[in-house]
């Protein structure tokens, strides 16, 4: 159910884009206002849903600590893992998007041998195949941006050169497309693992469903069903300025590809792709661990009753007495 | 409860069956603590008070608990950025699952971080969001019924917010917020337990979580000083309540009243005699440790007051905290933030060595080993090794001091600096890897012991992993309760391990101004 419900939706979405240019010449719907309302959609609610989180406070101090605090002068601070300074901090979030430095901690704990001993194998697979996927998809991104831009940005074409391994034909395969499709294929398997199937939802592989979709149908469009690409870039600024032409230039394959990437524009902010935003907020890493230096301010801190000291030395003045701990009125 | 080695062979950490969404949870005796009793419900005025059990069919829930739930989270949402991001950026990659104690232990699914987390999120996802209302369980969304509530309350106490899966979260969710905000729901339809409520009423009738009431406090430090001429024919004063002390001590209260934490505190009391610091003890302020902490951040808040009023009003200059896990926790994250800004007191510096601590510049209380290891570094302190030699001793690093604040080098100077044999567990176990004792954040009741000792499983495997390499038999740590939970969880496990504080060792092995020839250790054991 979990899998096989998202994977036809993905099916339907691409037949029904299918059915819509072959039999329906739908080129307004699918070429303008799908894009248009996608993005839209995409936009505010990517906006709406950081400013939420960012307007929320951050009541108390929570870093999560993971290694020496900065205190004495002959202990070695951990600069990066406990950042006492905004330099540790910034240091810190760069490993953790740039590298995924937690995820690099990953180990998994196993019952080993007949003894069933406790141990922890190292585990380093997820890390790699997130680092492939999300790695070749920023290079792949970055190379799009060729058709957005005119002229083309000379670090754009080198980029793709070297993402080619400077490959001499006409239409050389990109590195980071093989690479890409390893790492979604080893996150799509993964979850098939009896304990990853369990903690999975059906939107997770909806994910991975549409994201294979996209770059599947990019890879076709790149080697078999071949685009235009003057006139892609023609479609592309249509829309940017605002003044689209509906056009009929392009394969079937150059809508699902785009139509694809639309339906993930818009489902973007309600899904948990927005760790891509979430990530740079998250309060156990981006905070400095200073709270006993800095005093971190709650701002609906509030009053509580508590249990003054003259209360507590009335109800046990007896006692006091009688012990000889001093009071505040003396010991009379 | 069946043997450790049946346990471990029917134990399944990898191949969960059956569906998160559905089945009800049953309420087996021996894996969840008892409700609190109504007279401490109403001495601390908490919500919806009642008689009640888990495992009574009825709950007796407040009419409209729905509501009040539902509206209860929508004020907590709107007032905590973390668990509002926590909810909403989970991938689901699994990379926690296996990082929590009571997870490997137990091996049941729904003890995973990740799956935690969903039971609160599946109702955050059905109430507060377009595709859960739209397409419910698809979106993974689930109505909040009785069942649901259930669940909640049997899992979210079966997790000790040792913040360790948050460690392992590429986005640092930290389960243990998510915990922290289901159990002040769980509160607000009366739904709490007798191990938390009990110790925090009476931490705020009498200052301290056992009740222990002025007079007999400064009786069992009466003890405590007595023992220690016993040992060392020396007698030490133990001032308590004395005003313009130059610095207030705090403890958990567990030090003075149970074992082994009792040499922990002998060994504090030796410590400030010899180095002849001007300090007190206060009644009023009688713990450090703070339950309130594991129920609700409002009663954290009202229990920890106690010690910056107690600190005004003995006009001390800054305060110093024993060995506690949790209560760390407040000091270093909550305490300023709560209580503060303590302008009344002074950037601490130690008299003896003329240290500044700077990183305790705001808050002004730093913990003692941070102070005993800088009168270590400046030579001020006379220490024989070798009365600590009939140990061999691995260090459990207490999660709260490890994963809040970075205390992992101050207890680790300490111990190589009193003792000749020290053996590091494995390097995925300790420091900021460390695993819980499995009794934390409230559980240690005795009814729930069947699933703190699962919980204690994996601390216990790599204690057994050095015992049986190194010949380790004595486990230090710096936490009260790990100090209680611990010999329990040792000796079903292990065996053959014993638990002590830091400073029991620095007791050991301090030598003092005009001390007799010391025949025995703090426990009265033979020295050989
Ligand atoms: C700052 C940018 C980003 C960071 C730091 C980041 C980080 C991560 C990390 C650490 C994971 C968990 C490991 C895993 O399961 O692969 C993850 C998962 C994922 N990310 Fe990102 N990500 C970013 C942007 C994006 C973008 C732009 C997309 C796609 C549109 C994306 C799609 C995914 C998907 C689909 C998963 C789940 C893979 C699975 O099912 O296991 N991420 N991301
Ligand atoms: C509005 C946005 C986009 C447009 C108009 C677009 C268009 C295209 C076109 C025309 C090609 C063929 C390139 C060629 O023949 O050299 C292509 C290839 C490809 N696209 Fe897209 N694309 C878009 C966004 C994306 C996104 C967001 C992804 C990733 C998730 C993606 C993944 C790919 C891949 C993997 C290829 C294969 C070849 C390559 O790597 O360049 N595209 N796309
Ligand atoms: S590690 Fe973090 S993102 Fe991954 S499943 Fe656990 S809580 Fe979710
Ligand atoms: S905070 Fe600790 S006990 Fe709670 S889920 Fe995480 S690892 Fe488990
Ligand atoms: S009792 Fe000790 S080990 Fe357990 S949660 Fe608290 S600090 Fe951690």
């Amino acid at each position: 159910m979990k899998v096989i419900l998202p994977f036809f939706l993905v099916i339907a979405i691409v037949f029904f884009i299918y059915g819509g240019i072959k039999f329906y010449d739908a080129h307004i719907i699918l070429g303008i206002i799908i894009p248009y309302v996608c993005f839209a959609v995409a936009i505010v609610g990517f906006v709406a849903r950081v400013i939420k989180w960012a307007i929320s406070p951050v009541p108390f101090n929570i870093t999560t600590v993971c290694g020496q605090q900065k205190s004495l002068p002959f202990i070695r601070h951990s600069f990066i893992e406990s950042p006492a300074s905004r330099t540790g901090v910034f240091i810190r979030m760069l490993f953790e998007t740039l590298f995924f430095r937690s995820l690099s901690r990953n180990d998994r704990a196993e019952l080993y041998g007949n003894e069933r001993r406790l141990i922890y194998g190292r585990d380093r697979y997820l890390w790699l195949a997130s680092i492939l996927f999300h790695w070749s998809l920023l290079i792949i991104v970055l190379r799009h941006l060729r058709f957005f831009l005119e002229p083309v940005p000379h670090w754009i074409l080198f980029l793709q050169d070297l993402d080619s391994l400077f490959q001499s034909h006409l239409t050389p395969f990109y590195i980071s497309n093989v690479l890409i499709s390893m790492g979604i294929l080893y996150l799509f398997f993964r979850r098939f693992k009896k304990r990853n199937y369990y903690i999975s939802l059906p939107s997770d592989y909806f994910i991975l469903f549409l994201i294979g979709g996209i770059i599947i149908s990019g890879i076709l469009l790149r080697h078999i069903y071949r685009a235009d690409l003057y006139s892609v870039k023609v479609f592309l600024y249509g829309l940017i300025y605002l003044n689209p032409v509906p056009f009929g230039g392009f394969g079937v394959m150059f809508y699902i590809h785009f139509c694809l990437i639309c339906i993930l524009l818009a489902y973007l902010p309600y899904s948990k792709l927005m760790h891509m935003a979430g990530v740079f907020l998250s309060p156990t890493r981006n905070i400095r661990n200073d709270s006993r230096a800095r005093r971190h301010i709650n701002p609906w801190n509030y009053p509580v009753k508590v249990h003054s000291y003259e209360e507590w030395e009335k109800e046990f003045k007896d006692a006091l007495k009688e012990a000889g701990i001093p009071q505040e009125g003396g010991n009379g | 409860m069946d043997k450790p080695d049946e346990i471990k062979k029917t134990l399944n950490i990898d191949r969960p069956e059956g569906d998160w969404m559905e089945s009800k949870v049953e309420f087996k005796k021996g894996t969840y603590c008892y409700g609190a009793p109504l007279k401490h419900q109403q001495y601390l005025g908490l919500p919806h008070q009642r008689e009640w059990q888990p495992h009574d069919p009825d709950w007796k829930l407040p009419e409209n608990w729905k509501e009040i739930i539902i509206e209860g989270m929508k004020g907590i949402l709107k007032k905590n950025r973390a668990l509002k991001l926590f909810m909403d950026i989970c991938v689901r990659c699994g990379a926690c699952a296996d990082k929590c104690h009571f997870f490997i232990g137990s091996g049941d699914p729904k003890n995973m971080p990740v799956v935690r987390a969903e039971l609160l999120r599946s109702v955050y996802r059905r109430y507060f969001t377009l595709q859960g209302r739209l397409f419910r369980r698809l979106a993974g969304a689930r109505d909040l019924t009785v069942d649901v509530l259930k669940e909640w309350f049997y899992y979210f106490y079966q997790c000790t917010e040792c913040r360790r899966c948050s460690v392992y979260c590429p986005y640092g969710i930290d389960t243990c917020e998510i915990t922290m905000a289901a159990r002040e729901l769980l509160n607000l339809v009366g739904c709490n337990i007798q191990w938390i409520v009990e110790p925090a009423s009476n931490c705020y009738r009498t200052g301290n979580h056992l009740g222990v009431p002025p007079h007999a406090f400064k009786e069992t430090l009466g003890f405590a000083l007595d023992e220690i001429r016993d040992i060392t024919g020396i007698n030490i004063e133990a001032p308590i309540n004395k005003k313009g002390a130059e610095v207030l001590f705090v403890a958990p209260s567990a030090d003075y009243f149970a074992s082994p934490h009792w040499y922990t505190l002998l060994g504090y009391l030796m410590l400030f005699h010899e180095i002849g610091l001007d300090y007190t003890w206060s009644a009023y302020a009688s713990e450090g440790g703070n339950f309130g902490l594991f129920h609700s951040t409002e009663l954290a808040k009202r229990l920890n007051a106690k010690i910056y009023e107690e600190a005004k009003r003995l006009k001390v200059k800054w305060i110093l905290g024993g060995e506690c896990g949790h209560m760390w926790r407040v000091i270093h994250q909550y305490m300023d933030t709560m209580n503060g800004p303590a302008d009344f007191l002074e950037v601490p510096v130690s008299p003896i060595t003329g240290t500044r601590f700077e990183h305790a510049r705001s808050t002004k209380m730093i913990h003692i080993a941070e102070f005993t290891a800088d009168l270590i570094q400046n030579n001020k302190l006379n220490l024989d090794k070798s009365r600590n030699d009939k140990w061999i001793i691995t260090f459990h690093d207490s999660c709260n001091p490890a994963r809040s604040m970075g205390l992992l080098e101050e207890p680790r100077f300490i111990i190589k600096n009193t003792c000749n044999h020290f053996y590091e567990m494995p390097e995925n176990t300790i420091r900021e890897k460390t695993f819980c004792c499995g009794s934390g954040a409230g559980l240690g009741a005795d009814e729930n012991l069947e699933m703190r000792l699962k919980g204690g499983m994996p601390r216990a495997m790599a204690v057994k992993y050095v015992k049986e390499k190194y010949g380790v038999n004595m486990l230090a740590c710096m936490c009260a309760i790990d100090k209680a939970a611990l010999p329990a969880v040792l000796d079903y496990w292990v065996s053959g391990v014993e638990v002590c504080g830091v400073h029991e060792l620095v007791g050991n092995a301090l030598v003092m101004k005009g001390e007799k020839k010391r025949e025995t250790n703090l426990r009265g054991e033979p020295l050989e």
